[in-house]
């Protein structure tokens, strides 16, 4: 009996879990958005980031570069080859000797496999063959490699993301860590799960990827950002990753 | 041509009241605002948006600078014959984009 009541605890206490936030507290973006803008997320007819998606399906079958090869000519059916990919990066690349983000992926793809001129970062069409690749992995967990070899840039995002920075020397962690939940400027601080990405943010009126919206916080607090496709900035996603393992896709995510 | 995401059901019944729904990309650039330099960017809105159902006008629209990028709309028609449904929009720099969608009405 006391056994029956037991398991019918935890279970519900596993259902509150699903339905706001992981069962450890953890809270992606989209558990603190409106209702209107989670509903916007929700519905594929409604959500812009979508708009992003169908671009990059036609990029993905797009032949491209001196070899005229499309990302369909070599991985075939992008459901099968792209799945849970998203949920992997970024990841630590042998020949580089550091880690790739996905969006660096598809570009170290396009120029040594495609043999195209690199497109430039943060250019629409990056972000949407991004988009496409990560929308692939929507619902799928984050599921960071376990590869010893990330875990010194692990570290290292995880000590940028403690350090103070800026003309208000505020850290990423006493917002994000210390004060989630609570508002900065009439804004809820979320957690800083990096579950949807390339989001769609309202703000932009476009779709970013992460590296834009840790550059958007870094000149928040009013310290000088790091240029895309810097390794700080790979790195403090590789800790983050890290931090969110576990939290479902849901790109192309809406968020304010 | 930008993208457009248009949501129509692909069969109704005679009579039944269907949720159409468009979404199309575009930047609707107000005009007001200034890049870096100072310079101000010249307007690139969206002007009209119109939806036919066999030629007939069901739902027409004048966009406005307000209004922002990647415009969306939703509304309701009533499904009376089989035929096509024609989208338009219509805006600055000559921008023009038709798509249509097909509708079976049983």
């Amino acid at each position: 009996m006391t056994r029956a009541a037991t398991v019918l605890v935890v279970a519900c206490v596993a259902l509150a879990g699903a339905a706001d936030g992981a069962a450890d507290g953890r809270r992606t973006g989209f558990d603190d958005l409106s209702p209107a803008t989670q509903a916007m997320q929700r519905d594929d007819a409604q959500n812009p980031g979508m708009l992003w998606v169908a671009e990059g399906e036609a990029l993905w079958k797009r032949k491209d570069g001196t070899r005229d090869l499309s990302c369909a000519s070599c991985h075939g059916d992008v459901a099968a080859a792209m799945r849970g990919v998203a949920a992997r990066y970024p990841a630590f690349d042998p020949t580089l000797g550091h880690p790739v983000d996905l969006g660096q992926r598809i570009e170290q793809c396009r120029r040594e496999r495609q043999g195209a001129p690199p497109r430039s970062t943060e250019s629409a069409e990056l972000v949407a063959l991004e988009t496409y690749v990560a929308h692939q992995s929507r619902g799928l967990p984050i599921a960071p490699p376990s590869d010893p070899r990330l875990a010194p840039f692990v570290d290292r995002g995880r000590t940028l993301w403690r350090q103070r920075i800026g003309q208000l020397d505020l850290a990423c962690a006493q917002c994000h860590d210390d004060n989630p939940g609570r508002r900065v400027g009439g804004s809820v601080i979320p957690q800083g799960h990096p579950t949807g990405y390339p989001i769609y943010r309202l703000e932009w009126q476009s779709a970013g990827t992460l590296q834009r919206r840790l550059r958007a916080c870094m000149s928040g607090v009013r310290a000088e950002p790091y240029p895309y496709g810097a390794p700080e900035l790979v790195d403090l996603e590789a800790y983050l990753a890290q931090r969110a393992a576990g939290l479902a896709i849901d790109t192309p995510a809406v968020r304010p | 041509m930008a993208r457009a995401l248009i949501k129509v059901p692909p069969s109704a019944r005679r009579g039944e009241v269907i949720e159409i729904r468009a979404l199309i990309a575009h930047p609707m650039e107000t005009g007001y605002r200034l890049d870096a330099t100072g310079r101000p960017l010249p307007r690139d809105i969206l002007r009209r948006f119109s939806c036919r159902y066999n030629g007939e006008l069901v739902v027409g629209a004048e966009l406005h600078p307000a209004v922002a990028a990647n415009p969306y709309f939703a509304f309701s028609a009533i499904a009376t014959e089989s035929g096509t449904l024609t989208f338009t929009w219509e805006g600055d720099n000559g921008f023009a984009q038709t798509e249509t969608v097909l509708l079976a009405v049983t």
